[in-house]
Protein backbone atom coordinates (compact mmCIF):
# COMPACT_ATOMS: atom_id res chain seq x y z
CA UNK A 1 0.00 0.00 0.00
CA UNK A 2 2.51 2.84 -1.52
CA UNK A 3 0.60 4.07 -4.02
CA UNK A 4 -0.66 7.43 -4.18
CA UNK A 5 -3.35 8.23 -1.82
CA UNK A 6 -5.87 10.27 -3.35
CA UNK A 7 -6.46 14.08 -2.25
CA UNK A 8 -3.21 13.72 -0.09
CA UNK A 9 0.27 15.10 -0.54
CA UNK A 10 3.26 14.09 1.95
CA UNK A 11 5.18 16.43 2.51
CA UNK A 12 8.54 14.29 1.87
CA UNK A 13 12.15 15.01 1.05
CA UNK A 14 11.48 16.05 -2.34
CA UNK A 15 8.71 18.67 -0.86
CA UNK A 16 10.57 20.12 1.63
CA UNK A 17 13.93 20.75 -0.46
CA UNK A 18 11.50 22.50 -2.99
CA UNK A 19 9.30 24.44 -0.44
CA UNK A 20 11.80 25.59 1.68
CA UNK A 21 12.29 29.76 0.56
CA UNK A 22 8.15 29.21 1.02
CA UNK A 23 8.63 27.47 4.47
CA UNK A 24 11.14 29.71 5.97
CA UNK A 25 9.20 32.54 4.93
CA UNK A 26 6.02 30.85 6.78
CA UNK A 27 8.44 30.15 9.64
CA UNK A 28 9.44 33.52 10.10
CA UNK A 29 5.95 34.81 10.90
CA UNK A 30 5.59 33.42 14.36
CA UNK A 31 6.99 36.76 15.04
CA UNK A 32 4.15 39.16 14.77
CA UNK A 33 7.21 42.17 13.43
CA UNK A 34 7.38 39.87 10.47
CA UNK A 35 3.58 39.62 10.06
CA UNK A 36 3.60 43.17 9.87
CA UNK A 37 6.88 43.69 7.37
CA UNK A 38 4.77 41.57 5.12
CA UNK A 39 1.68 43.09 5.29
CA UNK A 40 3.47 46.30 4.98
CA UNK A 41 5.65 44.99 1.48
CA UNK A 42 4.49 41.92 0.34
CA UNK A 43 6.92 41.63 -2.35
CA UNK A 44 9.85 42.67 -0.76
CA UNK A 45 9.39 40.56 2.20
CA UNK A 46 8.95 37.52 -0.50
CA UNK A 47 12.43 38.83 -2.00
CA UNK A 48 13.75 38.55 1.33
CA UNK A 49 13.77 35.00 1.56
CA UNK A 50 14.10 34.25 -2.48
CA UNK A 51 10.79 32.59 -3.32
CA UNK A 52 10.17 30.74 -6.50
CA UNK A 53 8.39 32.11 -9.17
CA UNK A 54 5.79 29.58 -8.93
CA UNK A 55 5.82 30.05 -4.52
CA UNK A 56 5.36 33.92 -5.99
CA UNK A 57 2.23 33.38 -8.22
CA UNK A 58 0.70 30.73 -5.30
CA UNK A 59 1.49 33.15 -2.68
CA UNK A 60 0.17 36.40 -4.53
CA UNK A 61 -2.75 34.22 -6.12
CA UNK A 62 -3.70 32.99 -2.12
CA UNK A 63 -4.00 29.44 -3.85
CA UNK A 64 -2.99 26.89 -1.15
CA UNK A 65 -3.12 23.87 -3.56
CA UNK A 66 -0.69 25.92 -5.49
CA UNK A 67 1.26 26.53 -2.99
CA UNK A 68 1.30 22.82 -1.64
CA UNK A 69 2.42 21.73 -5.30
CA UNK A 70 5.27 24.43 -4.61
CA UNK A 71 6.51 22.52 -1.58
CA UNK A 72 4.31 24.30 1.31
CA UNK A 73 3.95 21.87 4.16
CA UNK A 74 -0.02 23.04 5.45
CA UNK A 75 1.59 23.52 9.07
CA UNK A 76 3.45 26.69 7.97
CA UNK A 77 0.98 27.33 5.11
CA UNK A 78 -0.94 27.93 8.50
CA UNK A 79 0.66 31.09 9.42
CA UNK A 80 0.48 32.66 6.78
CA UNK A 81 -2.70 31.78 6.25
CA UNK A 82 -3.42 33.25 9.49
CA UNK A 83 -2.21 36.70 8.52
CA UNK A 84 -5.30 37.28 6.36
CA UNK A 85 -7.54 36.31 9.24
CA UNK A 86 -8.18 32.66 8.00
CA UNK A 87 -8.49 29.26 9.53
CA UNK A 88 -8.17 25.84 8.53
CA UNK A 89 -12.07 25.73 7.69
CA UNK A 90 -11.13 28.78 5.46
CA UNK A 91 -8.21 26.97 3.68
CA UNK A 92 -10.10 23.69 3.60
CA UNK A 93 -13.12 25.18 1.36
CA UNK A 94 -10.56 26.49 -0.86
CA UNK A 95 -8.46 23.03 -1.13
CA UNK A 96 -12.33 21.15 -1.88
CA UNK A 97 -13.60 23.77 -4.10
CA UNK A 98 -16.87 24.62 -1.76
CA UNK A 99 -17.89 27.32 0.28
CA UNK A 100 -16.77 27.87 3.84
CA UNK A 101 -20.29 27.00 5.05
CA UNK A 102 -20.59 24.35 2.92
CA UNK A 103 -16.87 22.61 4.07
CA UNK A 104 -18.32 23.35 7.80
CA UNK A 105 -21.81 21.50 7.00
CA UNK A 106 -19.45 18.49 5.86
CA UNK A 107 -17.47 18.54 9.17
CA UNK A 108 -20.30 18.28 11.18
CA UNK A 109 -22.07 16.22 8.90
CA UNK A 110 -19.88 13.22 9.40
CA UNK A 111 -20.87 13.20 13.21
CA UNK A 112 -23.70 11.45 11.93
CA UNK A 113 -22.68 8.48 10.50
CA UNK A 114 -23.10 5.12 12.55
CA UNK A 115 -19.60 4.62 12.07
CA UNK A 116 -18.95 8.03 14.17
CA UNK A 117 -22.14 7.11 16.55
CA UNK A 118 -20.15 3.75 17.42
CA UNK A 119 -17.18 5.29 17.67
CA UNK A 120 -18.78 8.13 20.25
CA UNK A 121 -20.82 5.74 22.72
CA UNK A 122 -18.16 2.37 22.42
CA UNK B 1 10.62 4.69 43.74
CA UNK B 2 9.29 6.72 41.06
CA UNK B 3 5.84 5.55 39.61
CA UNK B 4 4.28 5.74 36.59
CA UNK B 5 0.41 6.01 37.52
CA UNK B 6 -1.06 6.39 33.91
CA UNK B 7 -1.57 8.22 30.90
CA UNK B 8 -3.59 10.82 30.06
CA UNK B 9 -4.37 11.35 25.73
CA UNK B 10 -6.07 14.01 24.18
CA UNK B 11 -6.23 15.94 21.10
CA UNK B 12 -4.24 19.09 20.61
CA UNK B 13 -6.24 21.30 18.02
CA UNK B 14 -5.35 24.88 18.38
CA UNK B 15 -8.86 26.03 18.63
CA UNK B 16 -9.13 24.52 21.69
CA UNK B 17 -7.00 27.25 22.84
CA UNK B 18 -8.94 29.71 21.66
CA UNK B 19 -11.85 28.44 22.93
CA UNK B 20 -10.47 28.28 26.28
CA UNK B 21 -9.24 31.79 26.27
CA UNK B 22 -12.59 33.41 25.09
CA UNK B 23 -14.56 31.09 27.54
CA UNK B 24 -16.26 29.52 25.07
CA UNK B 25 -16.38 25.72 26.75
CA UNK B 26 -20.06 25.98 27.45
CA UNK B 27 -21.07 26.56 24.01
CA UNK B 28 -23.13 24.12 21.90
CA UNK B 29 -19.67 23.50 19.83
CA UNK B 30 -17.13 22.58 22.57
CA UNK B 31 -19.49 21.78 25.42
CA UNK B 32 -18.82 17.28 23.96
CA UNK B 33 -15.18 17.91 23.93
CA UNK B 34 -14.49 19.79 27.28
CA UNK B 35 -17.26 17.86 29.00
CA UNK B 36 -14.67 15.24 28.93
CA UNK B 37 -12.83 17.35 31.32
CA UNK B 38 -14.47 17.03 34.59
CA UNK B 39 -14.04 13.22 34.92
CA UNK B 40 -10.50 13.58 34.26
CA UNK B 41 -9.40 16.34 36.39
CA UNK B 42 -11.13 14.20 39.23
CA UNK B 43 -8.97 11.19 38.89
CA UNK B 44 -6.00 13.81 38.84
CA UNK B 45 -6.81 15.04 42.03
CA UNK B 46 -6.67 11.79 43.56
CA UNK B 47 -3.71 10.76 41.51
CA UNK B 48 -1.39 13.64 42.37
CA UNK B 49 1.67 13.56 39.54
CA UNK B 50 3.97 15.31 40.10
CA UNK B 51 5.89 14.68 36.57
CA UNK B 52 4.28 14.76 32.99
CA UNK B 53 5.91 13.24 30.75
CA UNK B 54 4.42 14.79 27.53
CA UNK B 55 4.52 12.95 23.74
CA UNK B 56 3.78 15.39 21.67
CA UNK B 57 4.67 16.91 17.91
CA UNK B 58 5.98 20.72 17.12
CA UNK B 59 4.34 22.32 14.43
CA UNK B 60 7.38 24.76 13.60
CA UNK B 61 7.28 26.73 16.27
CA UNK B 62 10.66 25.21 17.98
CA UNK B 63 11.80 23.24 14.85
CA UNK B 64 11.76 24.72 11.86
CA UNK B 65 13.14 22.17 8.35
CA UNK B 66 16.59 23.11 8.89
CA UNK B 67 17.04 20.74 11.35
CA UNK B 68 14.42 18.29 12.26
CA UNK B 69 15.04 15.79 14.49
CA UNK B 70 12.98 12.39 14.45
CA UNK B 71 12.80 12.36 18.68
CA UNK B 72 14.23 14.96 20.62
CA UNK B 73 14.10 15.05 24.35
CA UNK B 74 13.93 18.58 26.11
CA UNK B 75 16.73 18.48 29.11
CA UNK B 76 15.92 21.78 30.59
CA UNK B 77 14.24 23.08 34.30
CA UNK B 78 12.29 25.78 32.07
CA UNK B 79 10.09 25.77 28.79
CA UNK B 80 7.99 28.33 27.77
CA UNK B 81 5.27 28.75 24.91
CA UNK B 82 5.23 31.43 22.12
CA UNK B 83 3.41 33.04 19.67
CA UNK B 84 2.75 30.56 16.83
CA UNK B 85 1.87 33.08 14.00
CA UNK B 86 -1.90 33.01 14.44
CA UNK B 87 -2.73 35.04 17.39
CA UNK B 88 -3.08 32.35 20.18
CA UNK B 89 -2.11 33.79 23.51
CA UNK B 90 0.98 31.40 25.03
CA UNK B 91 0.66 29.59 27.66
CA UNK B 92 1.68 29.06 30.99
CA UNK B 93 4.61 26.23 30.58
CA UNK B 94 5.17 24.29 33.99
CA UNK B 95 9.08 23.83 35.25
CA UNK B 96 11.15 21.52 33.54
CA UNK B 97 12.55 18.27 35.05
CA UNK B 98 15.99 18.14 33.47
CA UNK B 99 17.61 15.48 35.95
CA UNK B 100 15.00 13.11 34.70
CA UNK B 101 14.82 14.28 31.23
CA UNK B 102 18.94 13.06 31.45
CA UNK B 103 17.84 9.96 33.02
CA UNK B 104 15.37 9.41 29.91
CA UNK B 105 18.13 10.20 27.52
CA UNK B 106 20.91 8.00 29.05
CA UNK B 107 18.32 5.34 29.00
CA UNK B 108 16.78 5.45 25.00
CA UNK B 109 20.36 6.29 23.84
CA UNK B 110 21.11 2.78 25.55
CA UNK B 111 18.48 1.13 23.96
CA UNK B 112 19.50 2.90 20.37
CA UNK B 113 17.75 5.64 20.18
CA UNK B 114 19.99 8.28 19.31
CA UNK B 115 17.79 11.11 20.27
CA UNK B 116 18.25 15.18 19.79
CA UNK B 117 18.71 17.05 23.51
CA UNK B 118 17.34 20.20 23.82
CA UNK B 119 18.65 22.45 26.39
CA UNK B 120 16.68 25.22 25.01
CA UNK B 121 13.02 24.38 23.33
CA UNK B 122 9.91 26.24 23.55
CA UNK B 123 7.09 24.33 23.50
CA UNK B 124 3.86 24.71 21.43
CA UNK B 125 0.14 24.21 21.52
CA UNK B 126 0.59 20.56 21.19
CA UNK B 127 2.28 20.28 24.74
CA UNK B 128 0.66 23.32 26.21
CA UNK B 129 -3.07 23.26 25.22
CA UNK B 130 -3.47 19.45 26.93
CA UNK B 131 -1.97 20.72 30.10
CA UNK B 132 -4.21 23.34 30.38
CA UNK B 133 -7.00 21.21 29.91
CA UNK B 134 -5.68 19.17 32.76
CA UNK B 135 -5.24 22.02 34.57
CA UNK B 136 -7.23 24.83 33.98
CA UNK B 137 -6.71 28.48 35.38
CA UNK B 138 -3.81 31.19 34.61
CA UNK B 139 -1.15 29.13 36.64
CA UNK B 140 1.18 26.66 35.08
CA UNK B 141 0.24 23.03 35.74
CA UNK B 142 1.75 21.83 39.06
CA UNK B 143 4.01 19.37 37.80
CA UNK B 144 7.52 19.11 36.21
CA UNK B 145 7.61 18.23 32.57
CA UNK B 146 9.59 16.01 30.49
CA UNK B 147 8.92 16.92 26.97
CA UNK B 148 9.36 14.70 24.09
CA UNK B 149 8.93 15.76 20.53
CA UNK B 150 8.32 13.13 17.54
CA UNK B 151 8.48 14.15 14.11
CA UNK B 152 5.04 14.15 12.45
CA UNK B 153 5.71 16.82 9.94
CA UNK B 154 8.20 15.82 7.38
CA UNK B 155 8.05 12.33 5.68
CA UNK B 156 10.00 10.18 6.14
CA UNK B 157 8.17 9.93 10.10
CA UNK B 158 9.09 7.11 12.20
CA UNK B 159 7.21 4.01 12.37
CA UNK B 160 4.66 3.26 14.51
CA UNK B 161 6.30 -0.09 15.93
CA UNK B 162 9.45 2.18 16.74
CA UNK B 163 7.55 5.24 18.02
CA UNK B 164 5.71 1.74 20.56
CA UNK B 165 9.46 0.86 21.36
CA UNK B 166 10.79 4.63 22.40
CA UNK B 167 7.87 4.32 24.71
CA UNK B 168 8.77 1.30 26.52
CA UNK B 169 12.32 2.63 26.65
CA UNK B 170 11.18 5.84 28.30
CA UNK B 171 9.07 3.43 30.59
CA UNK B 172 12.28 1.83 31.64
CA UNK B 173 14.03 4.74 32.37
CA UNK B 174 10.69 5.83 34.56
CA UNK B 175 10.86 2.68 36.36
CA UNK B 176 14.31 2.88 37.62
CA UNK B 177 14.33 6.28 38.27
CA UNK B 178 15.15 6.50 41.94
CA UNK B 179 13.19 9.23 42.59
CA UNK B 180 9.83 9.40 44.84
CA UNK B 181 7.65 10.92 41.95
CA UNK B 182 4.02 9.75 40.55
CA UNK B 183 4.54 10.04 36.85
CA UNK B 184 1.61 10.96 34.41
CA UNK B 185 2.33 10.08 30.78
CA UNK B 186 0.84 12.32 28.15
CA UNK B 187 0.71 11.65 24.37
CA UNK B 188 -1.02 14.23 22.60
CA UNK B 189 -2.47 15.14 18.66
CA UNK B 190 -5.40 13.39 16.82
CA UNK B 191 -7.28 11.86 16.26
CA UNK B 192 -8.03 11.34 11.84
CA UNK B 193 -8.06 14.64 10.53
CA UNK B 194 -6.53 16.35 7.36
CA UNK B 195 -6.03 19.64 6.89
CA UNK B 196 -3.80 19.98 3.39
CA UNK B 197 -4.97 18.39 -0.08
CA UNK B 198 -8.02 17.85 -2.22
CA UNK B 199 -9.31 15.51 0.69
CA UNK B 200 -8.91 18.04 3.41
CA UNK B 201 -11.56 17.46 6.01
CA UNK B 202 -11.29 13.77 5.88
CA UNK B 203 -12.04 11.98 9.42
CA UNK B 204 -12.21 7.94 9.75
CA UNK B 205 -14.34 6.86 12.73
CA UNK B 206 -13.84 3.54 12.04
CA UNK B 207 -9.94 3.37 12.13
CA UNK B 208 -10.09 5.68 15.36
CA UNK B 209 -12.34 3.65 17.17
CA UNK B 210 -10.23 0.34 16.39
CA UNK B 211 -7.00 3.04 17.84
CA UNK B 212 -9.18 3.60 20.78
CA UNK B 213 -10.03 0.03 21.46
CA UNK B 214 -6.88 -1.53 20.83
CA UNK B 215 -4.44 0.97 22.58
CA UNK B 216 -4.89 0.06 25.92
CA UNK B 217 -4.90 -3.93 25.68
CA UNK B 218 -3.61 -4.32 22.30
CA UNK B 219 -0.94 -1.64 20.97
CA UNK B 220 0.82 -3.57 18.77
CA UNK B 221 -2.26 -3.74 17.11
CA UNK B 222 -1.68 -0.01 15.72
CA UNK B 223 1.90 -1.18 14.99
CA UNK B 224 1.07 -3.27 11.80
CA UNK B 225 0.25 -0.32 9.93
CA UNK B 226 2.83 1.67 7.70
CA UNK B 227 2.82 5.06 7.90
CA UNK B 228 1.84 5.59 4.48
CA UNK B 229 -1.25 3.52 5.64
CA UNK B 230 -1.89 5.52 8.62
CA UNK B 231 -1.52 8.44 6.64
CA UNK B 232 -4.61 6.94 4.64
CA UNK B 233 -6.39 5.49 7.23
CA UNK B 234 -6.31 9.06 9.31
CA UNK B 235 -5.26 11.74 7.60
CA UNK B 236 -2.03 13.60 6.95
CA UNK B 237 -2.16 14.82 10.48
CA UNK B 238 -4.25 11.75 12.12
CA UNK B 239 -0.41 10.60 11.50
CA UNK B 240 0.35 12.28 15.62
CA UNK B 241 -1.58 9.01 16.59
CA UNK B 242 2.53 8.20 16.32
CA UNK B 243 2.56 10.14 19.80
CA UNK B 244 -0.69 7.89 21.38
CA UNK B 245 1.24 5.08 20.46
CA UNK B 246 4.84 6.32 22.48
CA UNK B 247 2.75 7.39 25.18
CA UNK B 248 1.16 4.01 25.42
CA UNK B 249 4.66 2.09 25.44
CA UNK B 250 5.49 4.70 28.19
CA UNK B 251 2.73 3.94 30.43
CA UNK B 252 3.69 0.32 31.26
CA UNK B 253 2.27 -3.01 30.33
CA UNK B 254 -0.85 -3.13 31.70
CA UNK B 255 -3.68 -0.41 31.77
CA UNK B 256 -7.20 0.23 32.69
CA UNK B 257 -9.71 2.26 30.55
CA UNK B 258 -10.50 4.86 33.01
CA UNK B 259 -12.03 7.66 30.51
CA UNK B 260 -13.27 8.13 26.99
CA UNK B 261 -14.28 11.01 24.96
CA UNK B 262 -14.87 10.89 21.12
CA UNK B 263 -16.38 14.17 19.88
CA UNK B 264 -16.74 14.79 15.79
CA UNK B 265 -16.04 17.54 14.79
CA UNK B 266 -13.61 19.96 16.68
CA UNK B 267 -12.59 22.34 13.87
CA UNK B 268 -11.73 19.76 11.13
CA UNK B 269 -10.62 17.22 13.48
CA UNK B 270 -12.38 13.90 14.93
CA UNK B 271 -11.14 14.79 18.97
CA UNK B 272 -10.76 12.35 21.47
CA UNK B 273 -9.90 12.17 25.23
CA UNK B 274 -8.44 8.73 26.54
CA UNK B 275 -7.70 8.33 30.38
CA UNK B 276 -5.70 5.12 31.30
CA UNK B 277 -4.67 3.97 35.01
CA UNK B 278 -1.60 2.02 34.89
CA UNK B 279 -2.03 -1.64 36.45
CA UNK B 280 1.37 -3.30 36.03
CA UNK B 281 4.51 -1.21 35.14
CA UNK B 282 7.21 -2.26 33.35
CA UNK B 283 8.17 -2.64 29.67
CA UNK B 284 8.50 -6.32 28.85
CA UNK B 285 7.38 -7.24 25.36
CA UNK B 286 4.09 -8.73 25.20
CA UNK B 287 2.80 -11.19 23.07
CA UNK B 288 -1.06 -10.74 21.44
CA UNK B 289 -3.27 -12.22 19.11
CA UNK B 290 -5.34 -9.52 17.88
CA UNK B 291 -6.95 -8.69 14.68
CA UNK B 292 -5.90 -6.74 12.48
CA UNK B 293 -7.68 -3.56 11.47
CA UNK B 294 -9.65 -4.81 8.35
Amino acid sequence: MNGQIPGTHLFNGQAAMKGYALNAMCFSFNEAANREAFLRDEAAYLDKFGLTTAQRQAVAQRNVLAMIAAGGNIYYLAKLAGIFGLNVQDVGAQQTGTTVEAFKQMLLDQAATPAAREAAHG
Amino acid sequence: MAKVIGGLLTSHVPAIGGAIQRGAQDEPYWKPFFDAWPRVREWLATARPDVVVMFYNDHGLNFFLDKLPTFAVGAADHYTNADEGWGLHPFPIPRGHAALSWAVIEKLVEREFDVTTCQSMLVDHAASIPLNLAWPGQDAAPVQIVPIAINTVQHPLPSAKRCLALGRAVSEALTEWPGEERILIMGTGGLSHQLDGERAGFMNPDYDKFCMDNLGPDPEALTRHSVHEIVELSGTQGVEILNWIAARGAMGNSVSEMARTYHIPISNTAAAVMLYETVVAGAAEQTHQATAFA
